[in-house]
C-alpha cells in the first residue's frame, strides 16, 4: 500500500524507513540486522548523523558500507570497520553491558508489552511455521539502552499473545510500522503517531488487540525531498 | 603438530557416523567444501552444531545426515527461511530432526566455556524469555552479591572443522575478517580440521589477524575457494545471489534433491523416508 492514496508519491516502506533513521538524530551507536533496518541506520548516516556507529552481530563496529549489505557478514562491513571482534567479543564487551545505545530489532510477532517473538508460531514441539530463530535478539534487547522495533502493521504481528517469547520488550522505546508509530504507555503499546494519509481506523484494524490510542495523536512528518532521494539513491547502489 | 593431508583424509580421520560435530564460520569462512565432503564420505546421524546453520547445514539436514542440531539462528541471511531445516522441524523431512537452541551469545559462551575447559560460562540472559524452559540452562546464583545469572554448559564437539585463508607447511594457520568462534571451535573440540584457500611459506601476522597455531590442530588440508558461496576476505567474494536462488532451490524438495545428487552430494542411498 502507500501511505496517501493514488497519489502518494512515496511507499508505505520507505515512510517507515525515513522515521525510523530519524530516531537515530543524536544518538552515538545502533545495533542493527539486515534488511530495513539496515537501510534505515545507513540513511541516517547519510542525511541526519554522519557520525553514527553501525554495529552489526558479525563483529564489525563502525562498519561504513557503501551499499545495503545483504547479510550481516558481508565482506564490505569489514573492510570498512574501525573495528572487528569475535562472537564472544561482540556479546560479551559490547552488547551485553551497554556500549552500544540504540538497537534495530524487528520479529514476527510483536505483544502489548513489546515482547517479540522470531522462533516459533504454533506449538515449539509441533510449530507450524519454523522461525529461524533468537540470534543476537534476546541479550540485544536487555544490553543495549534503547530498541526500536520496525515491524509490518498487521493482525498477524501484532498479537494480543506470543506464541513463544523470543525477546523481552522492557527496553522497546518505539515501534514503527509501515502505518505509523506505537510507544509503551504505562506498559502498553499504545498509537501515538500516524504516517500521513493513514487514519486511526486503519492502524487498530491492523492490529490484533484492542489498541489504545493517544489522546493527541501525531502525523509523521512527511519525507523531506532530501531524506527521499537519499533514500532511492541508497538501494539503487 | 597439524598433518597437512588430503580434504578426504582429513574427513575421514577425524568424522565418524553419530560424531557431534561444529562446522563454524559466522556468515564469513564458511566451511562448505569440508560439510561436502563429509557428504560425500556418507557421514550419518550427526549432531550438526553450528551458531547459523546457514546454507551448508540447510543441504546436510536435507539429505537426511543430521539426527540433532544444536543452533542460534536458522534462517539465509538477508533472504528468508532456511527451507530443509523448516521442512525437518515442521515435517519431520527427510527424517525428524532434534533440536536445542539458543541465543548467539549463549552458543558464543558456550564455545568459550568449551575452549576455556570449564564446565560452564555464566551470562547475563535466558530469563523472563520462553528460551530458558526449552533449552538447556540452568540459573546460578552469583556467589558474591547472590544477583540471578544464567549457566550455560559447555561446549565440546567431537570434531570441529573451520576454514581459513592460509597456513604454513607446519600447519600454523592465519585467519583475518570477521573472526566469528572459529578459535574458540577449534579449542573446544576433540579433534580439528581446518581446510584453507592456500598453503604459503610462511606465516606473516596481520594486524587484526587470527594465528591458531598448527600444535592444536588435527589436520590442515588446502581447499582453495573451500568456503563458497560464503567467502574468504580478500581471496573470494561472497555469492549473493546464490544465497538469493538457494531460496528457490531449496524450496521444492524434488529441486534440491537433483541439485544435491547433480554435485554427488546425495545418492538416495540410506535415507529413511519419513511421510509428512
Amino acid at each position: 500500500m502507500t501511505a496517501n492514496g493514488e497519489t502518494a508519491e512515496y511507499s508505505g516502506g520507505e515512510l517507515q524507513t525515513i522515521v525510523a533513521a530519524r530516531t537515530l538524530i543524536g544518538k552515538r551507536s545502533c545495533f542493527i540486522g539486515v534488511g530495513r533496518p539496515s537501510t534505515a541506520a545507513l540513511l541516517a548516516r547519510m542525511v541526519h548523523n554522519p557520525k553514527l556507529v553501525l554495529v552489526y552481530e558479525s563483529g564489525t563496529i563502525g562498519a561504513k558500507p557503501y551499499r545495503v549489505p545483504l547479510s550481516i557478514g558481508d565482506g564490505e562491513l569489514a573492510e570498512t570497520a574501525d573495528l572487528v571482534v569475535s562472537v564472544p567479543e561482540m556479546f560479551n564487551y559490547w552488547i551485553g553491558p551497554g556500549q552500544v545505545q540504540v538497537a534495530f530489532l524487528g520479529a514476527a510477532q510483536v505483544d502489548p508489552q513489546a515482547n517479540l517473538n522470531s522462533t516459533v508460531i504454533g506449538d515449539y514441539r509441533h510449530p507450524k511455521t519454523r522461525l529461524p530463530g533468537a540470534g543476537g535478539a534476546p541479550e540485544i534487547a536487555t544490553g543495549c539502552e534503547e530498541v526500536v522495533v520496525i515491524a509490518p502493521h498487521s493482525t498477524r504481528t501484532f498479537v494480543p499473545r506470543l506464541d513463544f517469547k523470543t525477546t523481552r520488550g522492557e527496553r522497546t522505546t518505539t515501534v514503527i510500522t509501515d502505518l505509523g508509530v506505537l510507544t509503551p504507555i504505562e506498559g502498553e503499546l499504545t498509537l501515538t503517531a500516524i504516517h500521513p494519509g493513514v487514519t486511526v481506523e486503519q492502524a487498530r484494524e491492523h492490529t490484533g488487540w484492542d489498541l489504545r490510542v493517544a489522546d493527541n495523536v501525531q502525523v509523521s512528518a512527511a519525507p523531506t525531498a532530501e531524506e527521499l532521494t537519499a533514500l532511492r539513491e541508497l538501494v539503487s547502489r | 603438530m597439524a598433518e597437512l593431508v588430503t580434504l578426504r583424509e582429513a574427513i575421514a580421520q577425524t568424522v565418524h557416523d553419530g560424531d557431534s560435530v561444529a562446522l563454524e564460520g559466522f556468515t564469513h569462512l564458511i566451511p562448505f567444501a569440508a560439510g561436502h565432503e563429509l557428504l560425500r564420505q556418507g557421514r550419518r546421524e550427526l549432531e550438526l552444531i553450528r551458531m547459523t546453520p546457514d546454507l551448508l547445514y540447510d543441504q546436510m539436514i536435507g539429505v537426511g545426515s543430521a539426527r540433532r542440531l544444536v543452533f542460534s539462528y536458522g534462517g539465509n541471511p538477508g533472504v528468508g527461511s532456511l527451507h530443509r531445516f523448516r521442512d525437518a522441524v515442521e515435517n519431520g523431512w527427510p527424517r525428524a530432526i532434534e533440536v536445542e537452541e539458543h541465543s548467539h551469545a549463549g552458543m558464543a559462551n558456550r564455545y568459550v566455556a568449551g575452549a576455556s575447559k570449564l564446565p560452564f560460562m555464566v551470562m547475563r540472559g535466558y530469563t523472563g524469555t520462553d528460551l530458558a524452559a526449552h533449552t538447556n540452562v540452568r540459573p546460578i546464583a552469583c556467589p558474591f552479591t547472590g544477583e540471578e545469572l544464567t549457566a550455560v554448559p559447555a561446549l565440546r564437539p567431537d570434531v570441529s572443522i573451520v576454514h581459513a585463508q592460509e597456513a604454513d607447511h607446519e600447519g600454523n594457520v592465519q585467519l583475518w575478517g570477521i573472526p566469528g568462534v572459529q578459535k574458540e571451535a577449534v579449542l573446544a573440540a576433540s579433534r580439528s580440521v581446518v581446510t584453507v584457500e592456500r598453503i604459503v611459506e610462511r606465516i606473516v601476522p596481520r594486524a587484526g589477524g587470527v594465528v591458531i597455531p598448527g600444535w592444536v590442530i588435527d589436520f590442515v588440508a588446502e581447499a582453495p575457494g573451500g568456503s563458497q558461496p560464503s567467502y574468504a576476505l580478500g581471496i573470494t567474494q561472497r555469492d549473493n545471489d546464490f544465497y538469493r536462488e538457494w531460496d528457490a532451490i531449496s524450496r521444492d524438495r524434488d529441486r534440491f534433491r537433483a541439485w544435491m545428487e547433480e554435485r554427488g552430494l546425495w545418492s538416495g542411498a540410506g535415507l529413511t523416508e519419513v511421510a509428512s
